[in-house]
């Protein structure tokens, strides 16, 4: 919008004197002047100083000091670290199979559905448009014991023991992952649809003339031409699943990442040694590592996706 | 897109065993989904003594519970703190995200393809990283408990930029050309002539835009400190930790920060699907 200003203030002289092409650069920096600004101060910057936070001991009472790799030395030796290593592994390991599986399931037979489609298709969607922070509420109620949670009341009226869900180590990571899984399904059983009706009919017609069994032609033509949905939806949920955090956070509000750490991502262990313990340069050198983690993962099945 | 017509690829013109199991077990799955949606709702609408009582349709359904938590006055505030974030985030976004991808898609000049790349790398920055930052900059600002402070590191995407890139690509160049011959200047081309031209992205971008912005939870939650300035989810959060074990409140809370979209959803089920197959697919 500078350049609408220079016309207005030579409106006859400079302006109408340089060429239509030098107008467009004008007008191109003219609407971009702003974003850039906005990318540079809250983006870019941002990026180098949290690497550069990363090597300090910042802590918010005291002003930064340069320690170093001291910070990923502290991290790599800590239990903790690993414990939670290994926890956002699960969410990615049990989260991005699971919910692919059960959307692709549901896309492919809701694809040949005509009867009350769209209802059906808007059941399973419905869980995407809610509030994670929210919604972890409703299941952690759910996994509560009976007489109050709605999963042990059905388990108890069927003769089988009560579960522990949340109060077990070994059980609290998948109850933690189940809204998660959940909450996502809808979009995958959308992006999974709009892969499927791009398909062009004719290459169905043309297997059927050929006397394709229908698992033939899933194996060989639907889920082939799939691939850069399926690529698509793999990169996108894994990242959403090693970044998990309003879920874990809510679900258990008295011990987060409880019991003894057994569900806690290093999303929360930021907010924690952040905001809690104020260790600001042990919790950039944190989020460096997130970052790391998120480029290795996304690469390398970019890398296997493509290759097949 | 035939975003609300099932795919040709079977037609069901004989009805079959098969398909009439299929169907059911769809939909047998799809109530599965909703289900916690309805208990969700259910127990909001019973009084403390029947919250053990499992019966989805309450037996005596009171709205005492809504009276109760909106005439306390905080979820009235947290609401509407949500409703203008979510909307002011929107209308920047829908506004500076085309009309960078717009500039990056139609104008030719030195740098183009550097400022692309620019942009388009920022998508492989966790926001978790840049919240730090973000806060020491919030706090040097003054911007912690602000509007602004829970705002502006949404005020643009990258994302939003390279969606609407990609739609801007599509328009044709003559479209344009004939506008400049008629003597517009190139804000007006951008704004009356190309922006109508891709009203399904926009609304694909301002309903992801706003619906990320309105359950969001991890930026808001750091950068507010008082109640008066929390949004939804972080007003929610803190209003059930305190509440304990009262889940017919904590139920009715979670129901009025779910319910909004959700109706928005009924009314709008077209656009929005088809805005996150375009967003899904381009994207």
């Amino acid at each position: 919008m500078s350049a609408t200003a220079q016309q207005e203030a030579a409106p006859g002289g400079l302006w109408s004197r340089i060429s239509l092409g030098q107008k467009q650069v004008i007008w191109a920096w003219g609407f971009l002047a702003a974003p850039l600004l906005f990318y540079v101060i809250i983006r870019f910057w941002p990026t180098f100083q949290a690497f550069y936070l990363s090597v300090t001991d910042w802590t918010l009472t005291k002003p930064a000091s340069f320690v170093g790799f001291e910070n990923y030395q502290r991290l790599f030796n800590d239990p903790l670290f690993w414990q939670v290593f290994r926890n956002t592994f699960m969410y990615l390991i049990l989260g991005t199979p699971i919910s692919l599986l059960i959307s692709f399931v549901v896309a492919y037979y809701l694809d040949r559905v005509r009867f009350m489609h769209s209802f059906i298709r808007a059941l399973y969607f419905l869980p995407f448009l809610t509030t994670a922070a929210a919604m972890a509420w409703v299941w952690r109620w759910f996994y509560q014991p009976v007489p109050i949670g709605v999963i042990n009341d059905v388990l108890a009226s069927f003769g089988i023991p009560q579960q522990p869900f949340l109060r077990s180590t070994s059980q609290a990571l998948p109850a933690v992952l189940a809204p998660a899984v959940w909450a996502g399904l809808g979009f995958q059983v959308i992006i999974f649809l709009a892969g499927l009706r791009a398909i062009p009919v004719t290459y169905y017609e043309a297997a059927r003339i050929d006397g394709l069994s229908e698992g033939a032609i899933l194996r060989r033509i639907t889920l082939p031409l799939l691939k850069p949905t399926l690529v698509f939806l793999v990169v996108f949920s894994s990242i959403g699943f090693l970044r998990i955090f309003d879920q874990v956070y809510n679900i258990n509000t008295n011990d987060p990442g409880g019991p003894l750490n057994s569900t806690k991502p290093l999303v929360l262990m930021i907010y924690q040694t952040a905001f809690s313990s104020y260790e600001m340069g042990y919790a950039a050198a944190q989020t460096v590592v997130l970052f790391m983690i998120l480029l290795v993962i996304s690469l390398v099945q970019l890398r296997l996706m493509r290759d097949r | 897109m035939r975003a609300d017509a099932p795919s040709q690829a079977l037609p069901m013109s004989r009805i079959k065993p098969g398909r009439i199991v299929a169907w059911t077990l769809l939909f047998i799955g799809g109530v599965i989904m909703v289900t916690p949606l309805l208990f969700m709702l259910s127990t909001s609408l019973k009084d403390a003594s029947q919250v053990y009582d499992l019966r989805v349709i309450p037996e005596a359904p009171t709205l005492d519970n809504y009276i109760e938590i909106l005439s306390d006055g905080r979820f009235t505030r947290w609401f509407v703190n949500s409703t203008i974030i979510a909307i002011i985030v929107t209308l920047s976004n829908v506004f500076f995200d085309s009309l960078v991808g717009y500039t990056l898609a139609k104008f030719r000049f030195r740098g183009r393809y550097i400022v692309f790349i620019a942009i388009l790398s920022t998508l492989m920055i966790p926001t978790e990283m840049l919240v730090l930052p973000w806060y020491l900059m919030a706090s040097q600002f003054g911007w912690v408990d602000s509007y602004w402070g829970i705002m502006f590191p949404g005020m643009m995407t990258a994302f939003g930029t390279f969606l609407m890139k990609q739609f801007f690509e599509g328009v044709p160049d003559d479209f344009l050309e004939a506008a400049r011959i008629d003597g517009l200047n190139e804000f007006t081309i951008w704004w009356k002539i190309a922006m109508p031209l891709v009203t399904p992205a926009l609304s694909a971008l301002a309903i992801f835009t706003f619906l990320g912005n309105w359950t969001a939870f991890f930026w808001p939650l750091i950068v507010t400190t008082s109640a008066e300035l929390y949004t939804l989810p972080v007003g929610l959060s803190s209003f059930a930790v305190e509440q304990s074990i009262q889940w017919e409140k904590i139920m009715t809370g979670a129901s009025i920060a779910t319910l909004p979209t959700l109706v928005v959803f009924l009314f709008l089920q077209r656009y929005i699907v088809r805005g996150v197959m375009l967003a899904g697919l381009k994207g």
